[in-house]
């Protein structure tokens, strides 16, 4: 893998735009799309207006989406977001650097500990700690079991919004199994606060390892388990293939990242492509697919889960006994200077702009959630598919909306 | 004793029937469907009201009826309020034709165990249940809702479709049971002794898929959807309203059961009467036996349920109108010939049945075939490293 970023330059610059000119831009873009040529009909076409949440079942929190149908079939979307606002950016501004952890993790809420992660990782730049192996091992097994609680909840709320209601107990029930790993850790289950600006705050209870090292010997099977409701479910195919395909040049143009831009072919992952911790010694495989369609997007996701495991398996054995915390001055003001920092979270480039004026609070804050900039070809997706088939969209991107509004 | 004229006992029958039937409905089909989906889903299910959860129906019954009954602003008051009833009526109409068993004794009087043995039996129950679509797409309209409007509308489309296969999968029976009475149905299966499932596999195959489609129930749930439309045509509803469309729903099964069970399965008919080494078989009554077939059907509901994802409306309308009508078509010449063949004897309606034994065998063999292929190509596109 070369270290050069092919996207970084584009990317930066959508990092760097504020919130409000993303939105603008996405409906913008929403609008400016080509509508493809109507086919004569006999009967004159009636169009409708249809208010899709923000109190929506399927809409995966507060998210409002405004579509005009003809019939089922979907002309436009126009998604609406900012009903979970809470000025998460803002208030990084207001409170001192080891205060603004807990209040990432409120941003994606099912995925708090790679949320953590990101922030600490941002502010350990600016600082330029080194952090000890045993606390990067740590965060790694953190950051992976997170992402394999995400996938899960991913897998069975999307298959609920198709109908498949059983793989969403499947799922649930090995998701418990995983809090249960956070809350022994660090006492909470999803708002975890489990990292701190140079290391973790705990080290790892006594058995931990042990009892992880079971749940990851197991964890295959059951994955084996969903594979059989849904793989090669036919029903599960006909609502997933061909369903939203986007090219790996166009989620590029969108700046969409994780599963999605995967599902498209391109071969990228912040865990290779710019390792940081100490993923550039692990032994793990990005999981490609060609089609860019919902199904693949799901297999892929399914891969990534596989890999997790793989990934947990080789840090539970390249544990040792160490230091959990680096060497971090008790009141942290760093030099002035900007610095961005981002890694893979489950759902795609997460990564935080901090803007420090040598004071011990940020400047400025910002952050690039993959769900909220993902969220954006959401319309692209949806156009000419039907009213079921945007369910399916909406879960195949896989937004949180703590994350979208922040 | 003169009190108790057929004509009374009818009504008994009728009353018995319409009591009946809901109480099913309300205390163990839904408790069983809720207690097996959670035993299929790695869950416990309601188990907290009563002995092992046995009242939870009386519970939700009770929360039903003391629930305040809305009618939205803007809805059609009078169509609103009839929808539940349309609902309703037809599919307890629809058990009047349904023979639950032969005649029995009951003290001195002997009655059996139907309301009505019309000689249009199964042409009257194809009837009824169709006007039971009103119900959905009226309330659907009535609603004032564009998501009941949308689920009302898809309601209508699917129900609509799916009479069709469900009527010509019947239609290659009727070659086989020369009449349209369900009673004379059953007796023709037992003096043949063979049950229509066998020659009939692909009509039983259509009817039973068409049939849960005409019930809304998964995996053809459209209508409701819960995670597109919101439940659909019944947003709107709450109350006893919404009992009623709840209640209608479950009938509507009971009663494709109780005809599958009736036209395919034999009605009350143990399996194999003829055979002598079977006769221990007649332990359980005949009436026992229906209940048991007819509940297999209900469980197969269940187990769809918690199995299948939902088919959008685009993929079921092509499933009836491309698969399923020319399947039903091509299945009433083949049963024809079959019976064409072998006039006056039936012995072409056995060769048929191991035709389609051997077919059914072999395409069974062959889709296990193909999703085993399917997951080994699966895998082998992932790099054998990532294969554990």
């Amino acid at each position: 893998m070369s270290d050069e970023r092919p996207i970084s330059g584009a990317e930066k610059d959508q990092a760097m735009r504020t919130a409000e000119d993303l939105r603008a831009a996405a409906l913008a873009a929403a609008e400016s799309l080509p509508v493809s040529p109507q086919p004569p009909t006999l009967f004159e076409v009636q169009e409708m207006e249809l208010n899709f949440g923000p109190q929506h079942p399927s809409t995966h929190g507060v998210l409002r989406l405004v579509i005009r149908v003809d019939g089922e079939k979907i002309l436009e979307t126009k998604p609406d977001i900012g009903y979970l606002h809470r000025g998460t950016e803002k208030l990084f501004e207001t409170e001192t650097y080891p205060m603004g952890i807990p209040h990432t993790d409120r941003m994606d809420y099912v995925a708090a500990a790679t949320n953590n992660h990101a922030y600490c990782l941002t502010i350990e730049k600016l600082l330029a700690v080194e952090i000890p192996r045993r606390a990067q091992l740590i965060r790694v097994m953190l950051d992976e079991l997170q992402r394999l609680s995400s996938h899960l909840v991913w897998l069975g709320t999307s298959g609920l919004d198709l109908g498949a209601v059983t793989p969403f107990w499947y799922a649930f029930r090995e998701r418990e199994q995983i809090l249960d790993f956070f809350e022994e850790y660090c006492g909470a289950r999803l708002t975890l606060n489990c990292m701190r600006i140079g290391g973790l705050p705990f080290d790892l209870t006594a058995g931990w390892v042990e009892r992880l090292m079971e749940f990851v010997d197991d964890l295959p099977s059951r994955i084996d388990d969903y594979e059989q409701l849904l793989t090669d479910n036919r029903i599960w195919k006909k609502r997933t293939v061909g369903i939203g395909v986007i090219s790996g040049e166009e989620c590029i143009e969108w700046g969409v990242t994780g599963p999605v831009l995967r599902g498209s072919g391109v071969e990228w992952d912040l865990r290779r492509a710019q390792p940081y911790e100490c993923y550039d010694e692990l032994d793990f495989v990005i999981p490609t697919r060609v089609n860019g369609d919902t199904y693949d997007r799901y297999i892929v996701r399914v891969q990534e889960m596989r890999q997790s495991v793989r990934i947990l398996k080789q840090c539970i054995d390249l544990l040792e006994p160490g230091e959990i915390r680096g060497k971090v001055p008790r009141v942290i003001k760093p030099i002035a200077e900007e610095v961005y920092a981002s890694i893979e979270s489950p759902k795609g480039e997460l990564g935080f702009y901090c803007v420090s004026n040598g004071t011990n609070r940020p400047y400025r804050m910002h952050v690039r959630p993959p769900s909220f900039i993902n969220l954006q070809a959401l319309p692209r997706l949806a156009k000419g598919h039907l009213v079921s088939d945007l369910v399916a969209l909406i879960g195949t991107i896989d937004i949180v909306l703590g994350e979208v509004d922040r | 004793m003169k009190v108790l004229t057929p004509t009374v006992l009818t009504y008994i029958k009728v009353v018995v029937l319409v009591a009946v039937v809901p109480a099913i409905v309300g205390f163990v089909i839904v408790l069983a469907e809720r207690r097996l989906m959670g035993f299929m889903q790695a869950r416990l299910g309601p188990n907290r009201v009563g002995p092992k959860g046995l009242l939870q129906g009386v519970a939700d019954l009770l929360k039903l009826v003391t629930k305040e009954d809305i009618t939205p602003a803007h809805a059609e008051r009078a169509v609103h309020f009839l929808a539940p009833v349309l609902a309703v009526i037809p599919a307890l109409t629809t058990l009047a034709v349904i023979p639950f068993g032969p005649a029995v004794r009951i003290g001195k009087i002997r009655t059996p165990l139907w309301v009505t043995d019309v000689n249009i039996g199964l042409l009257f129950v194809l009837a009824i249940t169709s006007i039971g679509v009103y119900g959905i797409i009226l309330g659907g309209w009535a609603s004032n809702n564009k998501y009941s409007l949308l689920g009302g509308l898809r309601s209508a489309a699917q129900l609509v479709s799916y009479e069709v296969p469900m009527g010509l999968a019947l239609v290659s029976v009727l070659l086989m049971t020369r009449s349209l009475s369900m009673v004379e149905i059953v007796h023709r299966q037992g003096r043949l002794h063979l049950w229509f499932i066998f020659p009939g596999l692909l009509a039983f195959f259509i009817y039973f898929v068409a049939g849960v489609a005409e019930t809304n129930r998964n995996p053809f749930d459209l209508p409701e959807a819960e995670s597109e439309l919101v439940s659909g045509f019944n947003t709107e509803y709450s109350g006893v309203k919404f009992a009623f469309f709840f209640l209608g729903e479950y009938t509507a099964m009971i009663v494709i059961s109780c005809v599958a069970v009736t036209v395919f399965l034999g009605g009350w008919l143990p399996p194999f009467p003829h055979v002598a080494a079977l006769k221990f078989l007649r332990i359980v009554p005949p009436f026992g036996w229906f209940i048991i077939k007819a509940g297999l059907f209900l469980f197969g509901y269940i187990w769809f349920r918690s199995t299948f994802p939902r088919y959008r409306f685009d993929q079921l309308m092509a499933l009836g109108w491309k698969w399923m009508i020319p399947i039903a078509l091509a299945n009433i010449v083949i049963v024809a010939l079959a019976i064409l063949a072998t006039p006056g004897r039936s012995n072409g309606l056995f060769v048929l049945s191991y035709i389609f034994g051997g077919l059914f065998v072999v395409m069974f063999l062959l889709a296990k075939l193909r999703q085993k292929l399917a997951r080994r190509e699966r895998l082998a596109a992932v790099p054998a490293s990532a294969v554990e």
